[in-house]
């Protein structure tokens, strides 16, 4: 290969020493890794209680064991009080919202593959990048704090609306302390993920390799890039919002504490707040959140789906530009979260726009995805099957955003599970199959081990089938009136509805207990699985070119020159169908 | 599609990406300042409570200060560089001009922690009326982040006077262009303190 001109000096030295190698360390790859590893705590902690909050609903009288010995006051005698289901419904959200569908998808997978993609040695930053994920480790461990207080976790949701969040323990348990610990550590979350959205862009404007343009990138480095100017802006609105929170809990300040509010028969002594100014705070966040979470998704899934296919996409420019006008509308369309705040209609129709505007973009990626599909001999394992169910949970989750966008008829379907089954599609469900999606792909090339083959398609197969048993269930139970965030509906109207409560509490258990086939998987093959080859997949773009796992310095002491856009398959070279995007050679006809 | 390599794409380094970083940097800073702009409009319309607050004086000259250190560090930049390049045989120069700069962001900050006292004397805390929450909110943010560039204000005079070390151009250009946007963004938090509180 041939070397550049100019040789840039090494972002870091070479790690010395246990601490700075797997804990302290500057490696980005390292970093990615611990982020996957946090990514992956926070799951099946959300996950553990997502099982005891179906639990409760469907038996609502039968003790846990075990739980009381969290809580004493939330779980008397394992029985979960109404309170204590906020609590779970609360530190559920939070968890997998902030500490899973941000982390996994966009820190983790883009802090490995990032710099290694576009031909860089390390990001920009290696010490911010450090910095980033030490500040989201001790941001989940504040949060998780929150459990082991006498107090318990808040009640007030991941949203954590105003004034509830914001007058103290008045208002309920888990509002004082609690919420104290859950505004702390979002602030501290928001701050490490400005970090690590400005490593990224800088990384990728300032350090690609020679020859790797803009249009040469991968789309899932487009993807991760595209996010990270989404999250500097979401998380820079994100961090003032909970700063003003923290002064309401805790020096007295009325930023969203009404006059007048009688709270547990007491008079706040707060006036002229205006707890809409949150809801307007947080949702300038909150929706562009869907977006972090599910464009890294929708990257990854066409880069693979094209290594799977082994032919390009119909246009992979349309999947960029249509990413980049998705970040784009995700600013404009907060107000659909804030149809029942009393708004004026004529603003509720302005958010109503531009939000079914998104579908526009989507349904060009969805039809780009199938299109490209339709006659490709798809290569059916693990990572192509997660990234097919992908699709489907996009566009299923979608559908139902399409309702939700028009304010006359979300005002009857917003407090209900229809809400709740829309959003675990599209956002939570989607998102984590481009997870797992990428992991079997790339788990040869972070830790030179293959994963097993089987255990994934069993995972994937009950994965797929059990959330499609547990959500689809959700948009019927809105439709006929089952409100959410109630923790038990045995006694009233909702009580006919109990057989099909059942069937999603067996179903999520079952789907759930199937992760731990994942799981196993992945701790197993990580030491026993067989070696992986430097390119498993015959796939062409940089970190492919690499030994698996890659040198601290991913390119040892070469650097990488790009020739070619990183989708050359279906081509004739002297590898097979594919051409690598560093090798000089020229196609010579179709594969 | 091409198969040449782009001749305008080149590697670089760290202190290379150190523009771009700062750069995105003051989106991100200009971004969170715009929310808490915005929260004092939405607080401000929200209830009758607003009331009239008399700026500190030495708001003025610390203002004036700040503007002047964008001016020192200016002049050091012209001991040090010629154009894009660095003045031969003057090893140190412009090390004065940059000391000049970093004890005015001190005077700067102090100055500000005087208001505040200044405040706090006629009764006027955090938590007395909306418009004094967003006064301390608004001048501590900023100054938490001047505070900031006092520290890469600091490291550029370390690299200027150590004997061993050399300064990156784009080092001390990011450092200015983070310098000068406290400048900016104190004016126009300057005048919404006048205007609006």
């Amino acid at each position: 290969m041939d070397q550049p001109s100019v040789q840039p000096a090494p972002v870091h030295a070479p790690p010395q020493g246990f601490l700075w190698k797997y804990v302290f360390s500057l490696d980005h790859k390292t970093i990615g890794k611990q982020y996957y590893g946090l990514a992956l705590v926070a799951v099946f902690i959300g996950m553990g209680l997502s099982w005891l909050m179906r639990f409760h609903l469907v038996w609502p009288n039968k003790a846990i064991p075990g739980l009381e010995l969290i809580s004493k006051v939330g779980a008397p005698g394992g029985v979960i009080t109404p309170e204590y289901y906020l609590s779970l419904l609360t530190m559920h959200g939070t968890l997998m919202v902030f500490f899973v569908l941000t982390n996994a998808p966009f820190a983790a997978f883009g802090n490995y593959f990032l710099p290694i993609q576009i031909g860089a040695e390390d990001m920009a930053f290696p010490r911010f990048n450090m910095m980033s994920f030490w500040v989201t480790f001790s941001a989940f461990l504040v949060l998780v704090l929150a459990f082991f207080i006498p107090d318990g976790p808040p009640i007030s949701g991941w949203t954590a609306y105003a004034p509830m969040s914001a007058v103290g323990s008045d208002a309920g348990p888990g509002l004082g302390w609690g919420q104290n610990l859950w505004a702390i550590s979002i602030a501290l979350f928001c701050a490490g993920s400005l970090l690590g959205a400005l490593n990224f862009i800088a990384t990728t404007i300032d350090l690609r390799a020679k020859g790797m343009t803009f249009m040469r990138m991968p789309i899932c480095t487009w993807a991760w890039f595209i996010t990270s100017c989404i999250a500097l802006l979401a998380f820079a609105v994100l961090l003032p919002a909970c700063i003003l929170l923290i002064l309401d809990r805790t020096a007295g300040t009325s930023f969203f504490i009404p006059s007048g509010l009688v709270v547990s028969d007491k008079l706040q002594p707060h006036s002229g707040g205006s707890p809409l100014l949150w809801q307007h705070l947080f949702w300038f966040f909150g929706h562009p959140e869907v977006y972090i979470a599910i464009l890294p998704a929708a990257g990854i899934v066409s880069h693979i789906l094209i290594n799977s296919m082994r032919k390009p996409l119909l246009s992979a420019k349309v999947i960029i530009y249509s990413m980049m006008s998705i970040g784009f509308l995700s600013y404009m369309v907060w107000g659909h979260h804030m149809f029942l705040s009393g708004m004026n209609p004529v603003s509720a129709l302005a958010f109503s726009f531009p939000t079914l505007t998104i579908t526009i973009p989507a349904t060009l990626l969805t039809l780009i995805w199938i299109g490209s599909l339709y006659g490709a001999n798809l290569r059916l394992d693990a990572a192509s099957l997660f990234a097919l169910g992908f699709i489907s949970m996009f566009v299923t989750g979608g559908v139902s955003g399409f309702f939700l966008a028009q304010p006359s008829l979300d005002i009857y379907l917003h407090g209900t599970y229809f809400v709740v089954g829309h959003f675990h599609m599209v956002m939570g469900v989607a998102a984590i199959f481009g997870v797992f999606s990428a992991t079997y792909f790339w788990f040869g090339k972070m830790t030179g081990h293959m994963m097993n083959e089987t255990l994934g398609r069993l995972h994937f197969w009950f994965t797929f089938i059990g959330t499609y048993c547990i959500f689809m269930p959700f948009h019927y139970l809105g439709l006929v009136g089952n409100i959410r965030r109630y923790s038990s509906f045995v006694d009233d109207f909702m009580g006919p509805l109990m057989p099909l409560h059942k069937f999603i509490t067996i179903a999520a258990l079952i789907t759930g207990a199937s992760q731990f086939i994942f799981l196993f998987n992945l701790i197993y093959s990580r030491f026993k699985g067989p070696k992986a080859p430097d390119n498993p997949w015959q796939a062409t773009s940089l970190e492919w070119t690499v030994s698996s796992p890659p040198p601290w310095n991913n390119f040892g002491d070469k650097h990488p020159i790009v020739y070619h856009d990183p989708y050359q398959y279906g081509v004739k070279g002297s590898k097979g169908d594919y051409i690598m995007q560093d090798s000089p050679e020229q196609s010579t006809g179709s594969a | 599609m091409s198969t040449t390599p782009h001749p305008q794409v080149r590697a670089s380094t760290s202190a290379e990406a150190s523009h771009s970083g700062v750069w995105v940097g003051i989106f991100a800073i200009t971004m969170s300042f715009v929310a808490f702009t915005s929260a004092l409009f939405v607080r401000e319309g929200t209830s009758g409570d607003w009331a009239h607050l008399t700026l500190p004086t030495i708001l003025y000259w610390n203002t004036l200060a700040l503007i002047a250190s964008s001016f020192t560090l200016e002049m050091s930049r012209r001991s040090i560089f010629v154009g894009r390049e660095f003045r031969s045989g003057v090893e140190r120069a412009g090390s004065g001009w940059l000391i000049v700069t970093l004890a005015l962001g001190l005077v700067f900050v102090a100055g500000q922690l005087a208001a505040w006292s200044q405040l706090s004397a006629q009764g006027l805390y955090l938590a007395t009326n909306p418009n004094s929450s967003f006064f301390y909110v608004l001048t501590a943010a900023h100054a938490l982040h001047v505070l900031g560039g006092i520290l890469a204000m600091a490291w550029l005079v370390r690299l200027r006077l150590g004997r061993l070390t050399t300064m990156r151009r784009r080092t001390f250009e990011s450092t200015a262009i983070y310098w000068h946007f406290m400048g900016a963004l104190w004016i126009y938090l300057l005048i919404i303190l006048r205007t609006k509180l």
